[in-house]
This record gives C-alpha cells, sequence and structure tokens, in this order.
C-alpha cells in the first residue's frame, strides 16, 4: 500500500477492516475500500436513519456530524473517517427524550413524507449551535443545503426557528 | 466506482511519494468521490491528504496566507478572512452548502472539475473527459456554458467561488513536487482548453497545493462578490463578478475585476479594469467601464445572455462600491 510503483488497477478482494465511532459506542466491520459512510452506516452498522437521496452531495438527507460538524456521509469514504466521532440521528435523543430539535419539528409540522427529516434535523442542530438562525432569512440560507421535495419548507422554518428560540432561551437562564 | 488503493501520508514527502501515474489526492472528496461515482474520475489509487499538516491561517508582511487543506467553511469564519477581504469572505459563503463548505478545502476548490452535464456523463462525447470523442455541449444544452475563453474543443465553465475573488485578489499558489517547491499566481495557474480541455492547470503529475497567499493589496477591503443563480442560494454561478476597487480622493488608482460562470477560469476582465482606472469613480464611469467586461465575449446557442449578464453584475458590483 505504500510503495511508490505505479500502481495497476487492483484486483481481487477489496475488503478492508474498518473502525468506526458512532454515537458514542465503537463499532468494527468489514466493507469494500470505495464503501461510504452513508453506506457503511445504513447497510454494515444498520443505522438507516441516515438517508440516501440523491447519492451525489446534492440533497443533504446523508448529513450526520463528523466530530461535531454536519457533513454529507455520502461524499465522504467510511475508510477516512475513523478515528472521528460520527453521530447520526439515531444519537441525538436521550432514551426516550427527543432532542428539543426533534421535538420541534414534531411540534411545527416540520415535514411530511418524512424522508428528508434526519437530514434536516441534523442539519439544523449545527445551524443553531452555530448561531445562524436568528432571522427567517438566517434559517433559509443555512438550512439551504436540505431539500424538501415535499415542500415542507414552512414547517421547517417554523421548527428551526422555536427550536433556537428555545434554546436561547434556556442558554440565557443558564 | 472502481477499486482502488488507499494510502493516507502523514507527510508532504510521503505523499509526493505515493502519488503515481494514475492516483488521485483525496481532500474533502466533494469533487473526486462524487466523480469516482459517475465513473468520470477512475483512480487507481486515493491519497488522502487529510493527515498532512496543511492546516492554519497566518499573516505576515507578504500576505494571509490560506493552508490548503483549511474548509471553506472556516475561512469564511476567519477573522483575518473577514478582516480587509470582504470579496473572498462573499466568495467563500456563497459556495456550494453549509455540509459542503465544511468538508471543502480551499486547495480542491480550485481543482474542483467542470460541472457541465455531458462531462459528467460517460455516454456524452466529451474532450475533456475522453480527449478526441468531440463536445456534446456545443450544439446541445449549453445555456450554463463559457462565452469567454472557450474554443471548438471544449465550452466548460470552471464552477469556483473562491478562485474568482481569488484571481481579483491576485493570489499566489504554493505547490510542492518532485522537484522541490514553486509558486504561480493563480491568474496565470489556468490554462485555457484549446486542443488539451483534459489538462486544466500547468500543475505538474503528482504536484500537491499547499499553501494560497494573498498578497497586501491596495483596494482589497474595498471589495465585493456578486454571484447571480437561478436560485438564491445553493446553486452555481450563471455569471459572478469579484471586483476590488483602490480609491484615492475619489478617483480610482487601481480596479480588479475577476468574472465566474463565463470562461474555463476566472477571467479577468481587463479592458473593464482598464476603462475605470484613473478616472473618477462615478456611476457613469463605473457603468461605461462595465459595459467593457464582457470584450470578447462569443455565445453559444443557448446562453447569449450571459453577455448583458457580465456588465450588469460588474455595474452592479462598481456601484454597491460606492461608483455614484
Ligand atoms: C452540490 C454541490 C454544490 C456545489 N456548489 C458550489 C458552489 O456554489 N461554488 C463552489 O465554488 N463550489 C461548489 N461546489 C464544489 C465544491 O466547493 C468543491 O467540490 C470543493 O471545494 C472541492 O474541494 P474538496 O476538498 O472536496 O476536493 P476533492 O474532491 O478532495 O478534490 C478535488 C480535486 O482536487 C485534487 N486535490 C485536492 N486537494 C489537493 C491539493 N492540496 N493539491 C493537489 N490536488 C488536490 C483532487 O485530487 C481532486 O482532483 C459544489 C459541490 C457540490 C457537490
Amino acid at each position: 500500500m505504500t510503495d511508490s510503483t505505479a500502481p495497476r488497477p487492483p484486483t481481487g478482494d477489496h475488503q478492508v477492516p474498518l473502525e468506526l465511532q458512532v454515537n458514542g459506542r465503537t463499532a468494527r466491520l468489514s466493507a469494500d475500500i470505495r464503501t461510504t459512510l452513508l453506506d457503511a452506516l445504513r447497510d454494515g452498522l444498520g443505522l438507516t436513519g441516515s438517508k440516501k437521496g440523491c447519492d451525489r452531495g446534492q440533497c443533504g438527507a446523508c448529513t450526520v456530524h463528523v466530530d461535531g460538524r454536519r457533513v454529507l456521509s455520502c461524499l465522504t469514504l467510511a475508510v477516512g473517517a475513523q478515528g472521528k466521532q460520527v453521530t447520526t440521528i439515531e444519537g441525538v435523543a436521550e432514551g426516550d427524550r427527543l432532542s428539543p430539535v426533534q421535538q420541534a419539528f414534531l411540534d411545527h409540522d416540520g415535514f411530511q413524507c418524512g424522508f428528508c427529516t434526519p437530514g434536516q434535523i441534523m442539519s439544523a442542530i449545527c445551524a443553531i449551535r452555530d448561531g445562524d438562525t436568528g432571522s427567517d432569512a438566517a434559517v433559509r440560507e443555512a438550512m439551504s443545503g436540505n431539500i424538501c421535495r415535499c415542500g415542507a419548507y414552512e414547517g421547517i422554518l417554523r421548527a428551526v426557528r422555536s427550536a433556537a428560540e428555545r434554546t436561547a432561551r434556556q442558554e440565557g437562564t443558564g | 466506482m472502481r477499486p482502488f488503493d488507499y494510502a493516507a501520508p502523514r507527510t508532504v514527502e510521503e505523499a509526493l511519494a505515493q502519488h503515481a501515474d494514475g492516483a488521485a489526492y483525496l481532500a474533502g472528496g466533494t469533487s473526486l468521490v462524487d466523480l469516482m461515482k459517475l465513473d468520470v474520475a477512475r483512480p487507481h489509487r486515493v491519497v488522502d491528504v487529510n493527515s498532512l499538516p496543511l492546516h492554519g491561517v497566518t499573516t505576515d508582511e507578504r500576505g494571509l496566507h490560506l493552508s490548503a487543506l483549511e474548509r471553506l467553511g472556516d475561512l469564511a469564519r476567519h477573522p483575518a478572512v473577514a478582516d480587509g477581504h470582504p470579496v473572498l469572505r462573499q466568495a467563500l459563503l456563497a459556495s456550494a452548502s453549509p455540509q459542503l463548505r465544511n468538508m471543502a478545502t480551499i486547495g480542491g476548490n480550485l481543482l474542483q472539475r467542470t460541472r457541465c452535464g455531458y462531462f459528467r456523463d460517460t455516454a456524452a462525447a466529451c474532450n475533456k473527459r475522453e480527449p478526441g470523442s468531440g463536445c456534446a455541449a456545443r450544439t446541445g444544452d449549453n445555456r450554463g456554458h463559457a462565452v469567454l475563453g472557450a474554443g471548438p474543443s471544449c465550452v466548460a465553465t470552471h464552477p469556483s467561488d473562491p478562485a474568482v475573488a481569488l484571481s481579483a485578489l491576485d493570489a499566489l499558489l504554493e505547490l510542492h513536487g518532485a522537484d522541490g517547491v514553486r509558486e504561480v499566481p493563480l491568474n496565470s495557474f489556468y490554462r485555457l482548453p484549446g486542443e488539451t480541455p483534459q489538462t486544466e492547470t500547468v500543475l505538474r503529475p503528482g504536484e500537491l497545493i499547499t499553501r494560497v497567499t494573498v498578497p497586501p493589496l491596495p483596494g482589497a477591503d474595498r471589495s465585493v462578490y456578486v454571484k447571480v443563480r437561478d436560485r438564491r442560494s445553493y446553486e452555481f454561478a450563471l455569471v459572478s463578478a469579484a471586483v476590488a476597487v483602490d480609491l484615492h480622493d475619489g478617483e480610482v488608482r487601481g480596479v480588479r475585476i475577476a468574472l465566474g460562470g463565463v470562461a474555463p477560469r476566472p477571467w479577468r476582465a481587463h479592458a473593464a479594469e482598464q476603462a475605470l482606472t484613473g478616472r473618477e469613480f462615478t456611476r457613469a464611469n463605473a457603468l461605461e467601464a462595465a459595459a467593457a467586461a464582457a470584450d470578447g465575449a462569443e455565445p453559444l446557442s443557448g446562453n447569449a445572455f450571459k453577455i448583458e449578464l457580465v456588465r450588469r453584475t460588474v455595474g452592479h458590483a462598481l456601484t454597491r462600491l460606492g461608483g455614484r
């Protein structure tokens, strides 16, 4: 793997052992070197909350957090995500208690079919934390990487603003 | 996607040694992995550069230095970028989406491949992807394609926003190769397609971009990035303009105008720059200069609108900077 002679197209077995840190746990699996983080999560670990929409980095349905930052798992190679903390939609609730952003999506009808919702919520958590949600226009811009084909944007907007305001109030009162 | 060997070197020297014919460096992966899935990029070996020590933003007397692995989102938030280079900050924030900006590196951004639909479709003729196969865009759907600098072989545009801002700022690229380190101005880094549209830059095989330097430039603080696109956010430019004006007592001492979305590389509008230099910064003079911004443009069947859009975008940018 580290020789400097010109590589030929590899043949045969491309399985590699992977060790991923997902939602606070260590997960070991064997996967093809080409596996994206999204496929490793869904097919390797059974965490099907992260969705495969376009699989080309255009729709945002596969959004997860890597080391606390929102990224697209469909354009991330699983092999490169080793040693980093991955959080998926399955890891944001505390037991049966939904996270404030999840609850806000329920309260404000922030979805119709629900397919884009895990990505929307993972994205919104970071947008709120980064303070990019102070106005309707700011939320629209901060959430522009998450497409909703049902067009539930008005509900999503209300959900994100309400969760952001709640977070601000909680922080304000300590 | 085709199988590949994978290596994750920790030093620049190791990375250069591990790169070989048919290999590709992997940074944020937002262009490369996408193209590998489409079977447009077919590297035999992927050299993941994310563990290289190419992080950080510094300033010294030579200017503002951006290490190649810095992510677009981090750069947009960095005080040294925001302070004194509005055009760069605005171009970074107008790029892609927050998720993509957390992944995409500045080095990779400058080397991302075109978004031409025929380049991305292995069933179509494309001289850039498959030299000698023809150009389906010339007679096809070319609304988004180039009106400047293109040739019979290829009419694709370069999709980067940051590159346009860096062109206006006369940025320098530090390149590391087997033969050592060299510095190349961004404005001589990109090649026009000519007969070899597959070769997009002067980067030598295996060479790494290690750093981008923005030299101190009078007028960099009076600068703006205007991006016109089909939707307000998360879309590539139809036309964009990066403009920086060096004003002295109401007179334009120097002006830099770079265009995006209209050419195979960031395009400096020299005629418009010359038309405004040495003149009073009035709205009338600004619009007169902007009228020259598309000089030399040649429309394709579907994109003549871009020529007028260039003029108006540049005019808008100049008036935003105070030409009244
Ligand atoms: C849906 C979508 C929308 C987008 N919208 C925009 C937009 O509006 N504006 C915009 O500017 N961009 C946009 N992009 C493109 C995105 O910004 C680029 O894909 C990204 O900046 C590339 O950087 P990367 O680190 O991910 O590069 P990679 O994909 O890792 O690499 C890209 C290329 O550069 C090479 N490379 C990477 N780093 C180096 C280095 N240091 N030295 C030498 N070679 C290197 C790789 O081998 C590869 O050929 C969009 C992308 C997507 C998917």
